[in-house]
């Protein structure tokens, strides 16, 4: 499935719920749902550094697409996260750099990027095009 | 507890912001320690100054600049009633407490030596350890840490073990941001004099909720931020003692802080003037004046005695809440609540109370030492003001619970 794709059906999953109350407690589920991460990935390296919360993102290249693992310590932002990977692994790079990350806006959750959150996540969004270039060039 | 003197109701509609709705609910803003909110009476000052007097202050010969210059020097009067400072002239408008630090810990770099120590404490706000540790680097000296204890408190008899004939400077706060803790400075002040040690206090906590008298506890320099007690952003106060202040060089070059310049020499204006280079935030001295006048029509002593009833209130209530940890338990607190929920990120209940319109703090608070000593990452902070309510204090705990329930 298309990045774009991906993002039209998380908007229309999103549309149908009514309230921030029942979104806020799918991305829990999904946070709690988010597969665990290999603890040798879960290293300073691989640690993007928030003033509230943490975000640990890896990145590999299998057959010129790249597949993403994250984790984060607080669940909400874990939610956020099981999102980016539904979207973007597996997904090759010159897709990832081509696509648009309005789609966390129009899910209702454009607060979780805002800089007065300083939570890790505006940064692993910058993070993932980061991967994307390295490995578009790369594989160029 | 009934408080028959103190009208609260009254006293919010000076507040036009506690009756916004942010996300769809009346707003509840307990982050008061971050800023507290500004009554029509200062924000009527400002818009005042604007509609009635802008001109620049002290060079103008025409009406405007001279009723201007009176407004300003009339709000620098008013600190030093205020605080109990013995002149004028000991008084420095600055952009803020950190602007104040800087004053101090720049001036210093040229006094100090590498054989000189400075003691710092562990409960403080990043904007009174960096400017040290940036001192410490140009001079050579040596910083060195007060510790604190379990329950946030400083260990003083530590402090005697520190303190030596090369201690030259001592910085603690007088209340703790991030946990609320009163430190005891008037002892601390007594001891470091004992070595000839001097003594900068940040203020930035304490001004809004008690009584400071500058004379009384010999303090050598204090500082302290307007916006903390409802005034505006950008505007701070550096107190220091006359003898002291003219030791120090000046901080800024520029207008205002000079005597006579020539390509050949400059001679620097006499204290206060002397650091205060540049136009200065006219408009926000004047409101820090009229800031300290509101706070002084409602009386510090019944915003102290009625803040420590929401403090004891919400405390209790808190602590009923299964899995809630209280960070700083000092028995002299300000209104300050640092709190964590067992096994629950401190991010995760913030964005939830805020969706319900309650804005708390979430985070380090400006202050690692601190989170590293409790081997924490953050904690979230509820900070009231004399604003607040019991029925406030009542929707955050019922909504935390909701919130607890969610992330669980």
């Amino acid at each position: 499935m298309k990045i774009i794709d991906i993002q039209n059906q998380i908007i229309d999953e999103f549309e149908i719920m009514d309230d921030w109350m029942e979104r806020y407690e799918y991305m829990i589920s999904l946070g709690k749902s988010l597969p665990i991460m290999d603890n040798d990935f879960k290293n300073d390296s691989n640690l993007i550094k928030g003033c509230q919360s943490r975000v640990w993102l890896h990145a590999e290249l299998k057959n010129d697409n790249i597949f993403f693992h994250a984790d984060s310590d607080a669940i909400i932002t874990k939610g956020i996260i099981s999102i980016l990977i539904r979207i973007y692994s597996g997904q090759p790079p010159k897709e990832i750099l081509d696509s648009s990350f309005d789609f966390i806006d129009k899910i209702g959750l454009k607060e979780h990027l805002s800089q007065t959150r300083a939570n890790g996540l505006s940064s692993m969004i910058k993070q993932i095009k980061m991967y994307a270039l390295a490995f578009e060039t790369k594989l160029n | 507890m009934s408080f028959k003197m103190f009208d609260v109701e009254n006293i919010r509609s000076d507040f036009p912001i506690l009756n916004k709705k942010v996300n769809g609910k009346k707003l509840v803003y307990f982050d008061n320690a971050a800023t507290s909110q500004t009554p029509t009476q200062v924000i009527d000052v400002i818009s005042n100054y604007y509609l009635n007097y802008n001109s620049n202050i002290h060079r103008g010969v025409h009406f405007l600049s001279q009723q201007a210059t009176e407004l300003y020097e009339g709000a620098r009067e008013k600190l030093k009633n205020h605080f109990n400072a013995k002149l004028n002239s000991e008084i420095i408008f600055t952009s803020g407490t950190t602007h104040g630090i800087n004053i101090v810990s720049s001036g210093y770099s040229e006094i100090l030596s590498e054989k000189d120590e400075l003691i710092v404490s562990e409960l403080e706000h990043h904007s009174n350890i960096v400017p040290w540790q940036i001192l410490c680097e140009k001079t050579g000296s040596k910083l060195r840490v007060l510790p604190m204890n379990d329950i946030g408190e400083l260990e003083l008899d530590k402090f005697d073990q520190l303190l030596n004939e090369n201690t030259k400077l001592v910085f603690v706060n007088h209340v703790s941001n991030a946990l609320g803790t009163i430190n005891p400075i008037s002892e601390i002040i007594s001891k470091a004099h004992k070595y000839g040690a001097k003594v900068l206090i940040d203020g930035a906590q304490a001004s809004a909720h008690f009584k400071i008298d500058l004379q009384n506890l010999d303090v050598d320099y204090y500082v302290t931020s307007a916006h903390k007690l409802c005034g505006p952003t950008g505007v701070g106060m550096l107190y220091g003692k006359k003898e002291l202040l003219e030791m120090l060089p000046p901080y800024q070059g520029g207008g205002e802080m000079i005597d006579q310049v020539t390509f050949e020499k400059t001679t620097y204006a006499d204290l206060p003037h002397k650091f205060e280079a540049g136009t200065p935030n006219i408009a926000g001295c004047i409101a820090f004046g009229a800031a300290i006048d509101y706070i002084n029509s409602i009386g510090l002593d019944n915003i102290n005695s009625y803040e420590n009833h929401l403090l004891q209130y919400a405390t209790e209530k808190l602590n009923s809440i299964e899995n809630v940890k209280i960070y700083g338990e000092s028995d002299n607190k300000t209104s300050v609540i640092s709190f964590n929920v067992k096994g629950i990120h401190p991010y995760d209940i913030g964005s939830i109370l805020d969706k319900m319109g309650i804005a708390v703090r979430t985070g380090q608070h400006c202050a690692q030492p601190i989170m590293d000593f409790f081997k924490i990452t953050g904690t979230l902070r509820i900070s009231f003001a004399f604003y607040n309510t019991e029925k406030e204090i009542d929707f955050l705990i019922d909504t935390l619970k909701k919130a607890i329930k969610i992330l669980s």
